[in-house]
C-alpha cells in the first residue's frame, strides 16, 4: 500500500480533461486506487467520482494505492499530477 | 358538416387545433410525455431483463455520445470536447454501474429510477460544492443522466404500444415520429405545432390523421381514453357521445367508398382536360411508404429525404448501407424515377449533432454542412452514383443559396465518377443533378442557378417560411405562413418562367403542392411535376384532371392581380366551384 499527499499545481485545477486523464490511466492497472479529500473518498477508477471531487489549485489531496502493481501505477498518477496534468 | 357543427356545439369534450392530416380515426388514447423526464418508481418482476435495458440503453447513448465526440473534436479541438469524453467514459463507469446493476437486482425496481437515483447522488455533492465550476459539472452530468433515461424508455414505450392506439402529445420529433412508425399508432393529436411540423409531415406521409397545436390536449386527454380524431376540421372528441360516436362511424364508412373511388384513378395519367400532362410524384419519408407510392399511382419518387435513414438508423449509415438503400429503392420503383435528396442535417431535422448555434435555421445545414463535411459527403455522392447505374435515379442538393455551392457539388460528383470509372464501377454517368430552390436568395437568382443543373424542386415548406420570415412550427405566429401570400406566388412563378429560360425541369415538392386548392395554380404556373405525399396522390391526380391548362393560365394572371390573400383564395375556390371540382373536405 502506498499512501500520499499531493498538492495540485494547475491553474484551472482538476477539471474534465485531467479527471479523464487519470481514470484512463489509473484503469490500465490492476490495483486499487482511492482519491480523498474532505472526508469524501471515491475511488479512482470512476471518472463520474473522481469528477465530484472539488480541487482547484493548491488544494490537498490524498492518494492510496493497493495492489501487485501499485508502484507502477503511483507513479504515473503521481507524474501526471506532477507535470501539472501537461497544462502548464 | 351541419351536423358535426351540432356535435360541437352541444359538447363540452371537444378539444380544437389545427387540422394537420385528413382522416378520421376512433381509438384509444396513448399519452406520449416526455419533455419533462417522468421517472417511473415502479418495480419489476424480471430484474434480468430489466438490466439488459439497461445495457442496451447504455449501448444507444454510447452511439449517439461517440457521433457527438467526434463531431465535436473536428470543430473545437480535443481539449474543449474533453465533457463528450468524460460522458462517455461514465458510460462505463465501473463503480457507477455495478452499483446501479446491484441496487436493480436487490431493489427490483425500473433501471431509470435507479440511474436517476445514482447519479443525482454525484450531482447533489457537486451542487453543495462552493466550487462554482462544480456547480456547472452537474448540469453536464444531467445532460447524460437525461440521454440514458430517455433511452431507457424509449424502450419501454415502444414495448408499451401493442395494440392500436392515438398519440396525444406535447410535440414530436422526426425521431419520436420514426419510432411510432413501427408501432401501432392510428393517429395524433399533439398540443404544439402547426401545417407543417414533423408530426404533421409525418402523418400525412404514413395517412394518419393528424390534429396539431391543440395547445392543452396532453392536459385534457389521459391514457386510455376514448377518442375520435378529425383532421379534416382539425376536432377531437374525448370519450365520445353515442351521437358522436354515430356520426363518424357513418363518415368512416363513406370515406372509405371515397377512398376505393381515388383508388380506380391509379392507373390514369394526371392529365388536364386539354391534354397537359404533369407528372405527379411522391415524397418519401421512410423506406416503407413504396408499397403506398405504387398502389397510390405515382409516377415515381420526386422526394427522397436520405436524413430519415440517419434517423432510422440512428448513425451515419456508411458506403456500403448507403449504397443498399438508394439501388433497393431505384430498383423498386423502376423504370419510374427517384429523386435522391444528400442529407438535410441542420435546423431542427437531426437533433444529435448538437453544436450551439443561436439560430440553427439560418446556420450550417443542408449543403453549407455537407461541404464543410466532405468525407460524408463524398460517401453518399457514391452511394447515389452506384444507385444510379439503370439512369432513373435524380440527384439533388438542399438549402443552396450560392452558385459556388452548385459548382463544389459538381465538382465532388465528377472526382467521384472518375473514381468509381477507375475502380471499374458501373454507373449513370448522365445521372441528373439538380437544386432545391428554397432560399430567397436562389430564387431570385433561378435564371443563373438554372444554367448548371438539370433541374428544380422548389421546398415550399422553407422557400415560405424564409419569404415571409415566419417560423412555420411556432403556433404564435404560424398564421403568417400562408401559402396564397401574393409574394409567395409571385417567386414560385419567377422561379417557374426563369428556370425555364434556362431549360431545367420545374417541380414543386413543398406541402403546397399536396394542398388541392393550390393545384390549379401551380399547374397554370407551368410547373411540370408535382412532388406530395403519396396519400394526396389520387386526390390531387383527380383535381388535375378535372381542370384546363388554358383555364388555370387565366386563373394565375388573375390572381397574380391581386393584392390580398383572401381575395386570392376566393378566386380559386369560386374556380373550383365553376369546374365543379370535388374536394375531399367538402363532401364530409
Amino acid at each position: 500500500m502506498i499512501e500520499t499527499t499531493i498538492k495540485i499545481v494547475n491553474k484551472a485545477g482538476l477539471h474534465t480533461r485531467p479527471a479523464a486523464t487519470i481514470v484512463k490511466i489509473a484503469s490500465k492497472y490492476k490495483s486499487q486506487f482511492y482519491i480523498s479529500k474532505d472526508g469524501l473518498k471515491i475511488d479512482g477508477k470512476s471518472i463520474i467520482g473522481v469528477m465530484t471531487l472539488a480541487a482547484e489549485l493548491g488544494s490537498e489531496l490524498f492518494l492510496s494505492f493497493n495492489g501487485p502493481d501499485e508502484h507502477e501505477m503511483a507513479n504515473e498518477v503521481l507524474d501526471f499530477f506532477n507535470r501539472g496534468f501537461d497544462e502548464q | 358538416m351541419k351536423g358535426l357543427k351540432k356535435l360541437v356545439e352541444n359538447s363540452k369534450n371537444v378539444i380544437f387545433g389545427i387540422a394537420a392530416a385528413p382522416g378520421i380515426e376512433i381509438g384509444d388514447a396513448f399519452l406520449y410525455t416526455k419533455e419533462i423526464l417522468n421517472i417511473n418508481a415502479n418495480h419489476t418482476d424480471e430484474p434480468e431483463v430489466a438490466i439488459e435495458h439497461l445495457h442496451e440503453a447504455l449501448q444507444q447513448s454510447k452511439k449517439e455520445l461517440s457521433k457527438i465526440f467526434d463531431f465535436a473534436k473536428s470543430k473545437m479541438g480535443e481539449t474543449r470536447s474533453a465533457i463528450f469524453e468524460a460522458q462517455l467514459m461514465i458510460l462505463d463507469d465501473p463503480v457507477l454501474i455495478s452499483n446501479i446493476e446491484s441496487r436493480i437486482k436487490k431493489e427490483k425496481r425500473f433501471p431509470e429510477f435507479i440511474v436517476n437515483d445514482e447519479i443525482s447522488k454525484y450531482q447533489q455533492l457537486m451542487i453543495m460544492s462552493s466550487e462554482s465550476y462544480l456547480k456547472e459539472r452537474a448540469m453536464d452530468i444531467e445532460d447524460i443522466k437525461n440521454r440514458i433515461i430517455r433511452n431507457l424508455q424509449k424502450k419501454r414505450w415502444a414495448s408499451k404500444i401493442v395494440h392500436d392506439v392515438l398519440v396525444v402529445t406535447d410535440n414530436l420529433t422526426p425521431a419520436d415520429a420514426l419510432l411510432f412508425t413501427k408501432s401501432n399508432v392510428k393517429g395524433y393529436v399533439t398540443d404544439r405545432g402547426g401545417l407543417t411540423s414533423h408530426a404533421a409531415i409525418i402523418a400525412r406521409s404514413l395517412d394518419l390523421p393528424a390534429v396539431v397545436g391543440t395547445h392543452n390536449g396532453t392536459e385534457l386527454i389521459k391514457t386510455g381514453d376514448k377518442l375520435i380524431i378529425d383532421g379534416f376540421h382539425g376536432i377531437v372528441f374525448v370519450n365520445p357521445e353515442p351521437a358522436q360516436l354515430e356520426y363518424f362511424e357513418d363518415k368512416i364508412r363513406r370515406l372509405a367508398l371515397i377512398d376505393d373511388e381515388l383508388k380506380e384513378l391509379k392507373d390514369e395519367p394526371a392529365i388536364t382536360t386539354d391534354g397537359r400532362e404533369i407528372k405527379l410524384l411522391a415524397n418519401v419519408d421512410v423506406t416503407g411508404e413504396i408499397d403506398m407510392v405504387v398502389t397510390n399511382g405515382a409516377k415515381g419518387i420526386g422526394l427522397f429525404r436520405t436524413e430519415q435513414v440517419i434517423e432510422e438508423l440512428g448513425e451515419f449509415p456508411d458506403e456500403e448501407m448507403q449504397t443498399k438503400i438508394y439501388s433497393s429503392l431505384a430498383t423498386r420503383i423502376y423504370p419510374d424515377i427517384v429523386t435522391i435528396r444528400a442529407f438535410d442535417i441542420g435546423g431542427d431535422k437531426v437533433k444529435q449533432l448538437h453544436i450551439k448555434e443561436a439560430n440553427p435555421f439560418l446556420g450550417l445545414r443542408g449543403i453549407r454542412f455537407l461541404l464543410e463535411n466532405l468525407d460524408l459527403f463524398k460517401t453518399q455522392v457514391r452511394s447515389i452514383l452506384k444507385a444510379s447505374v439503370n439512369k432513373n435515379v435524380y440527384f439533388m442538393i438542399p438549402m443552396v443559396s450560392t452558385l459556388a455551392e452548385i459548382i463544389k457539388t459538381k465538382e465532388l460528383i465528377l472526382e467521384c465518377s472518375n473514381e468509381l470509372k477507375a475502380e471499374g464501377i458501373p454507373f449513370d454517368p448522365d445521372m441528373k443533378f439538380g437544386i432545391m430552390v428554397e432560399v430567397p436568395a436562389a430564387a431570385v437568382m433561378a435564371k443563373e442557378y438554372g444554367r448548371p443543373v438539370d433541374f428544380f424542386s422548389i421546398g415550399t415548406n422553407d422557400l415560405i417560411q424564409f419569404l415571409i420570415a415566419v417560423d412555420r412550427g411556432n403556433d404564435f405566429v404560424s398564421d403568417l405562413y400562408q401559402e396564397f401570400h401574393p409574394a409567395v406566388l409571385k417567386t414560385i412563378s419567377h422561379i417557374v418562367k426563369e428556370g425555364k429560360q434556362s431549360g431545367v425541369e420545374v417541380s414543386i415538392c413543398g406541402e403546397m403542392a399536396a394542398d388541392s386548392l393550390a393545384v390549379p395554380l401551380l399547374v397554370g404556373m407551368g410547373l411540370d411535376s408535382l412532388s406530395v405525399s403519396p396519400s394526396a396522390i389520387p386526390s390531387i391526380k383527380r383535381t388535375i384532371r378535372s381542370i384546363s391548362y388554358k383555364s388555370s393560365i387565366r386563373l394565375v394572371d388573375e390572381c397574380m392581380a391581386m393584392d390580398s390573400i383572401p381575395q386570392i383564395i376566393a378566386k380559386i375556390e369560386k374556380f373550383f366551384k365553376e369546374h365543379n371540382i370535388q374536394r375531399t373536405r367538402n363532401i364530409l
